[in-house]
């Protein structure tokens, strides 16, 4: 049976919605509050604020990270800043032009209403944040400074130097060290979830495995938040952390939550590229860097002088020539598919010919070094300090990179997934982003639903479906805690059986690079077809070769890495099959098939102004797709154009 | 090229451990630190041994996970770099490398080079923090920070909780890491009503867990891969005995 997915969008104007709906639901009494009991499954920023906000309101919380604190999810890599819309710099923003923005840079694949409400409560996080003690950078008379950034006219993003995500995260971080203080969270460190438990259809609690002893352990919980992140690292090279996974949502996945548009990856343009087979992640450079450096390749195919030996009229500004209004500052995946394009036909500099040149040459000239120096100099550093090579003489060389994804577990307006009880928070669900992420949204969606939108809707459903009386709730030596950590545990015992010669690290990287090649920058039916006969052969060589050193009791990380590239192996043909499915190309999503005749992204709202939303059918049977139609009453559908 | 590594390999926290020696061939000057030591792992199992444990996360300098000490030197030999920054062109051909764990008395080793460095967040927890709770601030710019404080608050937010500061000192004290914190919410107006209680209660969880007193070695501002300075730990000694000596004030 297909999904019966009701969105819960609440009636009235959209400017209305938020406010209507939160004094709709239903409260939990402060007495009561202390009856519940809500797990938070990731610390990073949507998790930790969402822990520290319910113990705040006197629930009981326990919190799970597989980090050894909080305080490291990947969530405090992010650099560049964090969008609201104050309106401080008086340039004409409002909570009306962010919800635009948003909506547009998505490519109209979200749901508005979560996008009114993103930009709604965005201003609360600064104040929030402020209050916390973040160091936002600040002008000389000590109000707030902010910057522009990508896909929008105003300037409206908040930043501390290039450490936005790490101040943010240990504003939140803080705010939960508090509340474990106080008792009120409990908060369990280097420990992973590896399953959700369900009782008549709701979810219940979680199975996680304790990472330094390997036990396992059952928890219960009146609620289950999963704040899990993204699933970039499917890619194998990306810019997220060794550790991020998709385990916790695919796990969901099978438990009967509806997974939506996989196929929204995003892939950030600058990055520092693949110098050797040994390459184990990607390091961004941030988008700002394009506010002053050009992007350019030699005219001549596989050129190979050095980029201060080629001639100005040997040069191709290939951004500047193909879209002359916006030039180097197109958006995120505009920019990405011109250099994939230059490089597959042969322009691509660098060792591996996969790589275009960011030459900050013109602007040093016209402002000169110090005024470099100063606005990029941390970046110029890191850049230095990986590749060996001096920026401000050198070009850098940069390349396309998994960074970001929009897909996730489907949520309704209350974040809750198709299985009742079960939240996804932040980078983990699907609701705001569409089909393609502007910058500096990424903080302020894992904040906003973390602070201002789960303390309520949790609220709500706590009062609305848990009984006071105790008599919902479901003891973890129930037949349904046991069933599931049998499975759990019987999966690590095959996974450490296997005896192959294999590591689990090669599987990775082979995955990787199918995925990178048949549903990375471009994607085709035919590549599709290729990658969805390919993953089930490569995950069954897994399952017969591989080799996890060492034993499951007790500290091995090759165990934890087993497992998550195990779902990853299995998750990979969702997003191929997502990707398949829709036959227009939309942000991230670029289908070789769907392209006008100058080679840009050609949408189809007639047929795919939907978010499709896969179910589990089995293991190896082909999972069934439900749609959300989207409507749009508010923005109107245009092209995105940066000619 | 092809180096020696000298690695401590210990099973578990009641063993012993003991130094291993192990031979890496195959690095190129490229490679980040820790590559050279998946590339050392994936050769191990391999053979079918066990590879070495080691903390890493993030590998772009910022999480703070990465915690080694290369050559005795927590970090490595590059000044301001973490472990996972730091790349094998910093080596040459032939050379011995000693990687041993973060040690000292608050954090235990649990394998390998990986230790428990829960006793930092016991700190934050005893009072690194602004008591605000969720929906209760007022509009962001009706507080100004003038923008030297913003920017000396900043300098010690930095700080990103790896623990080099207490790897490299004799004392095996955790003064940079909790002046940095304290440095970095004194500097602001926020929190002013709670920083007594929080200089209190921070420095007594640090004695608790077991760190020790800095006697002014600098080793900590040395190592430290975000560059803190060590000044921090006057202005926390200043508001350690501020708050000692007139709580009520």
């Amino acid at each position: 049976m297909a999904f019966q997915l009701d969105s819960k969008v609440p009636e009235g104007p959209i400017k209305d919605k938020w406010t209507n709906h939160r004094f709709n639901m239903k409260l939990v009494n402060p007495a009561n509050k202390r009856k519940f009991k809500v797990l938070v499954v990731g610390s990073g920023l949507a998790g930790a604020s969402a822990a520290a906000s319910l113990a705040e309101l006197g629930y009981h919380v326990e919190c799970f990270c597989f980090q050894d604190s909080p305080r490291r999810a990947h969530s405090i890599a992010a650099q560049g800043g964090i969008n609201a819309a104050k309106n401080y710099p008086n340039d004409g923003d409002s909570v009306w032009r962010l919800f635009y923005d948003t909506v547009k840079g998505g490519d109209y694949r979200a749901r508005e209403a979560n996008v009114y409400r993103l930009a709604e409560v965005a201003n609360n996080i600064i104040d929030q944040c402020v209050a916390q003690g973040v160091p936002f950078a600040r002008e000389y008379g000590g109000m707030l400074d902010n910057r522009s950034f990508g896909g929008a006219q105003v300037s409206r993003t908040f930043y501390a130097r290039g450490q936005t995500g790490q101040q943010l995260l240990l504003g939140a971080y803080q705010a939960l060290e508090r509340q474990i203080g106080k008792g009120t969270v409990r908060m369990h460190v280097r420990s992973e979830m590896l399953d959700v438990v369900k009782k008549d259809g709701r979810a219940v609690g979680i199975i996680s495995r304790d990472l330094v002893t390997g036990e396992m352990k059952r928890f219960a919980g009146d609620a289950v938040l999963l704040c899990t992140g993204g699933y970039g690292n499917v890619f194998y090279l990306s810019t997220n952390a060794m550790g991020c996974n998709v385990t916790a949502a695919y796990r969901a996945y099978k438990r009967g939550a509806g997974f939506a548009n996989p196929c929204y990856t995003q892939i950030h343009p600058t990055c520092i590229p693949v110098s050797s087979e040994h390459q184990s992640k990607l390091t961004l450079m941030s988008e700002s860097l394009r506010n002053d450096g050009r992007v350019w390749v030699p005219k001549q195919k596989n050129d190979q002088r050095a980029p201060n030996d080629i001639p100005e009229d040997e040069r191709d500004y290939y951004l500047e020539r193909r879209y002359p209004s916006f030039g180097n500052l197109v958006p995120r995946d505009v920019a990405s598919r011109a250099a994939k394009e230059r490089c597959d036909a042969g322009y691509g500099v660098g060792a591996t010919g996969y790589a275009v040149f960011l030459d900050f040459a013109a602007a040093i000239e016209r402002v000169g070094e110090d005024v470099i120096r100063a606005r990029y100099g941390n970046l110029f550093q890191m850049y230095e300090k990986i590749t060996g090579e001096n920026p401000y003489k050198v070009p850098m060389r940069i390349y396309p990179a998994s960074h970001y994804t929009m897909g996730g577990l489907w949520v309704d307006y209350n974040l809750m997934t198709t299985v009742p009880g079960l939240f996804a928070l932040g980078e983990a669900n699907f609701s705001d982003h569409g089909a393609n992420r502007l910058g500096a949204s990424a903080l302020m969606q894992g904040l906003s639903d973390g602070y201002f939108v789960a303390p309520y809707t949790v609220g709500n459903y706590l009062a609305e479906e848990v009984p006071l009386d105790g008599s919902g709730a479901v003891a973890t030596d129930d037949p349904a805690f046991e069933q599931v950590e049998k499975e759990v545990q019987d999966r690590i015992n095959r996974l450490m059986s296997v005896g192959g010669k294999k590591s689990v690290e090669s599987f990775h990287k082979r995955l990787g690079q199918i995925v990178w090649d048949q549903c990375g920058m471009g994607r085709s039916r035919e590549g599709l077809e290729q990658a969805l006969r390919d993953i089930p052969k490569l995950r069954e060589e897994f399952w017969n070769e591989v080799f996890v050193p060492g034993n499951a009791n007790e500290f091995n990380p090759e165990v934890e890495k087993a497992g998550r590239v195990a779902d990853f192996l299995e998750f990979a043909e969702v997003l191929c099959e997502d990707a398949l499915a829709r036959e227009e190309s939309c942000g991230g999503h670029f289908r070789e098939e769907h392209q006008t005749p100058e080679g840009e992204a050609l949408r189809n709202d007639e047929q795919f102004a939907h978010a499709a939303v896969w179910e589990y059918k089995g293991d190896n049977v082909r999972p069934e797709l439900s749609k959300e139609e989207l409507t749009f009453e508010n923005v109107k559908l245009t092209t995105r154009s940066y000619k | 090229m092809k180096l020696t590594l000298h690695v401590w390999r210990q099973a578990g926290p009641q063993d012993r451990g003991r130094m291993e020696t192990l031979q890496v061939d195959g690095i190129t000057s490229d490679m980040s630190f820790l590559e050279m030591l998946d590339k050392a792992n994936e050769d191990l199992i391999h053979d079918g041994k066990e590879p070495v444990a080691f903390d890493h996360d993030c590998r772009e300098g910022i999480c703070g996970t990465c915690s080694m000490v290369i050559d005795g030197v927590a970090h490595g030999p590059q000044e301001g770099t973490t472990t996972c920054q730091l790349h094998m062109r910093a080596f040459k051909d032939g050379d011995s490398i000693h990687i041993e764990p973060f040690r000292s008395r608050a954090f235990p080793v649990i394998k390998d080079l990986v230790v428990d460095r829960g006793s930092f967040d016991r700190i934050i927890a005893a009072g690194g923090f602004v008591s605000v709770d969720t929906g209760s601030a007022q509009d962001a710019n009706n507080l100004p920070v003038r923008k030297k404080d913003a920017d000396m608050a900043m300098d010690a937010a930095a700080c990103i909780g790896c623990g080099a500061c207490v790897a490299s000192c004799p004392n095996g004290s955790a003064m940079l890491f909790v002046a940095a914190k304290m440095g970095h919410l004194a500097h602001l107006p926020q929190g002013q009503a709670e920083h007594k209680e929080r200089a209190l209660s921070m420095v007594a969880q640090m004695d608790a867990e077991g760190f020790g007193a800095c006697s002014n070695h600098y080793e900590c501002e040395a190592v430290c891969p975000k560059e803190i300075p060590a000044t921090f730990i006057g202005s926390m000694n200043r508001e350690f005995l501020k708050s000692s000596l007139c709580p009520d004030s």
